[in-house]
């Protein structure tokens, strides 16, 4: 479980959110809603623990997520704004090798497999410069199924795919919630998923 | 050991990939290094006792200013597309991905230069027992520049300007190896044996590797907030 008190966030002069607090249970998700520019991204690297919070506590499980960073990372998968995709690799290297350096050796099988699965067919020995913008955002997704993560923060994840990628995708989250994981994630679409908590800044 | 080795050596391996994929930086480097050595002949003339008693310390600042050129570079792309971030996030060790990082940039930028330091001291009259000296003096050498040049890289990330920033915070910190790295040669010649110079280089590599990875991940871990 993921517990949230007394945050606040502070871009230089301008506080963005103060006293936020929430509590996301497992098998239950959290949307970060709020217009451009409230802090959503603020808050969503603050929680993966790659800024610090003016004040406030994050913890998971119980301990708190700056004690001890590497075992709440080991749960965590986070897929920022920026791709982390090197346009010079194909869709395949970019996955094995980012995911090697986490320390999860996937088989080529298995992320061709994943590949496959988010319809980029033939796409796998491509460099990824030659994809559009909603194929590498499928690129990215790819690691979900191959990283086992118990929290995802996902910041945007629907941008830039086709009504078909959104499906999978939604139907992706929904099964790591019925497998008790939780998700935390910003969007500007409407969502088919179950209900969720709200968080409004 | 081998699973906790085993990020570090997928990153020296995802770089060495990246640096394949552009071997124009690779070559610039290196043809920059071999460019400058070869000016220096040609501007200060065919006194062979003259070219003998500078090469050390020509090849030594021409290899620091050809390490220099692609430090910049160490962090800033995987910076740019948020690579740096997933390194951050990364249950393992995020210093031992930094080493890693560090080292594929030495076997890229640092080895080829050594490799090819004999070849043009050469045509600065040394002798074999002095050119022999000089690469063991860059072997031990280029790598502390690559430790500390990272220091310099991972402190100037995203900061405007960076380029000439790099320099002026790095080249002072330069001075010891280019003085005992130089330095391992003259004394040779001078009858002293260059054992000395070079243990004391030697030991800056251990200090360098120890601490440098380290100072490097708390930089980027500000650079990254």
């Amino acid at each position: 479980m993921l517990s949230v008190s007394h945050l606040t966030c502070q871009r230089g002069e301008r506080v963005l959110f103060q006293d936020l607090s929430f509590e996301l249970p497992e098998s239950q998700w959290l949307q970060i809603a709020g217009a451009n520019g409230a802090g959503k991204t603020s808050l969503l690297r603050i929680l993966s623990g790659l800024s610090e919070p003016v004040d406030g506590r994050i913890t998971w499980n119980g301990s708190p997520v700056r004690e001890d960073r590497e075992a709440f990372h080991a749960d965590l998968l986070y897929l920022g704004h920026q791709g982390a995709l090197k346009e010079e690799l194909t869709p395949l290297e970019n996955l094995t090798l980012s995911l090697g350096m986490e320390g999860f050796n996937v088989s080529e099988d298995a992320a061709m497999q994943a590949l496959h699965q988010f319809g980029l067919h033939g796409r796998e020995h491509l460099p990824v410069r030659f994809l559009s913008a909603g194929q590498r955002r499928r690129v990215l997704l790819c690691r979900l199924l191959l990283r086992p993560a118990r929290l995802w923060i996902l910041d945007e994840p629907f941008t830039a795919l086709d009504v078909h990628a959104i499906g999978f995708l939604s139907r992706l989250i929904e099964t790591h919630l019925r497998e008790g994981g939780s998700a935390v994630l910003t969007s500007h679409q409407s969502m088919t998923l179950p209900p969720g908590l709200c968080v409004t800044l | 050991m081998s699973r906790f080795l085993s990020p570090f050596i997928q990153s020296v391996r995802r770089d060495l990939l990246l640096a394949a994929r552009h071997k124009t930086e690779i070559v610039t480097a290196l043809f920059f290094f071999v460019i400058v050595v070869n000016l220096l002949p040609l501007g200060i003339g065919p006194d062979p006792d003259l070219l003998r008693k500078i090469a050390p310390g020509a090849l030594w600042i021409s290899a620091l200013l050809a390490t220099l050129l692609g430090l910049q570079r160490l962090f800033a792309p995987d910076h740019a597309d948020g690579t740096l971030e997933q390194m951050a996030l990364s249950p393992q060790s995020f210093t031992l991905l930094v080493a890693g990082k560090i080292l594929a940039h030495w076997l890229v930028a640092g080895l080829p230069v050594v490799l090819i330091a004999p070849v043009l001291g050469l045509q600065f009259d040394l002798s074999g027992r002095s050119l022999l000296i000089l690469t063991v003096s860059l072997l031990l050498g280029t790598p502390i520049l690559s430790l500390i040049g990272a220091v310099g890289a991972a402190l100037t990330l995203g900061v405007r300007g960076s380029g000439a920033l790099l320099s002026l915070l790095i080249l002072p910190l330069y001075i010891p190896a280019l003085i005992f790295g130089a330095g391992a040669v003259e004394a040779d010649l001078a009858g002293l044996g260059p054992d000395g110079h070079l243990s004391l280089l030697a030991a800056l590599l251990v200090v360098s590797a120890f601490f440098a990875p380290w100072v490097a991940t708390v930089a980027l871990r500000v650079a990254l907030e």
